[in-house]
């Protein structure tokens, strides 16, 4: 029986995900008029040469402070939980 | 503890493995890298120092709480810069076309200069020093956890 689920939920998630790419736009051909602003201002408006970190450092700072705040939570999760293993052994 | 010659040459590698890590922050609002990338190739180093000696000898020297403020640090910092510029949007770019960082460089392909890039390579040394400290602390952690031991204070 738990088989069969998990075979059906599978097939679902394989499902949403071709759907996801049948839908892909063509390579080459982004959706939206962003990239040619980015492209032909970023140099202008951040100073930096390289167009990618401007966009992750400048324009879409808000993600990387997301990034940085999965980190933080990651190593703050490690260092708290190895820490309350160790004294629970020791304690028991 | 590994044999007497891949420690020697875990001693000398160290060095070109931290200037690199220090290059790919330092120059990331030039070149492909950055805070990020350049804080996973010091962590490698790190690594490659774990395995060479044991986690033993290298808790002598990281000590948690020293990890654990340097990474606060880094963020702190990154989201000072950010909101540093909230006279006019968050995370707006307040250095461009000041002393500070602020040369704008012509648009197109050049070679570039360090002194370019307003907030943003203040933000990958920013961003270098959070991962560095916070990687470093998480492998340290695992390593001496799977070897039945604790990190100094």
């Amino acid at each position: 029986m738990r088989k069969v689920v998990g075979l059906i939920l599978l097939l679902v998630v394989v499902a949403f995900l071709v759907w996801g790419v049948l839908l892909i736009h063509p390579f080459g051909y982004p959706p939206s008029d962003m990239d040619d602003y980015i492209i032909e201002n970023a140099q202008k408006e951040t100073a930096s040469n390289n167009v990618v970190t401007s966009v992750v450092f400048d324009y879409r700072l808000l993600d990387t402070l997301g990034e940085a705040t999965i980190l933080f939570t990651a190593v703050m999760g490690v260092l708290l939980l190895l820490r309350t293993l160790k004294r629970r052994e020791e304690s028991s | 503890m590994l044999s007497k010659i891949v420690r020697t040459v875990a001693n000398q590698l160290i060095l070109f493995i931290l200037i690199f890590g220090l290059y790919i922050i330092v120059h990331g609002h030039l070149t492909p890298g950055g805070g990020f990338q350049g804080g996973a190739v010091i962590v490698s180093g790190v690594v490659m120092l774990m395995v060479a000696f044991s986690s033993k000898e290298l808790k002598k020297s990281l000590r948690e709480r020293v990890l654990s403020i340097m990474e606060s640090t880094g963020a702190l910092i990154l989201i000072g810069l950010a909101l540093a510029g909230i006279g006019t949007v968050f995370a707006y770019n307040f250095l461009v076309g000041t002393p500070i960082f602020g040369r704008i460089p012509v648009t197109g392909p050049n070679p570039g200069d360090i002194w370019t890039g307003g907030v943003i390579p203040l933000m990958n040394l920013a961003v270098g020093l959070k991962v560095v400290a916070g990687l470093s602390a998480v492998v340290l952690a695992l390593a001496l956890f799977s070897s039945g031991e604790e990190m100094e204070e």
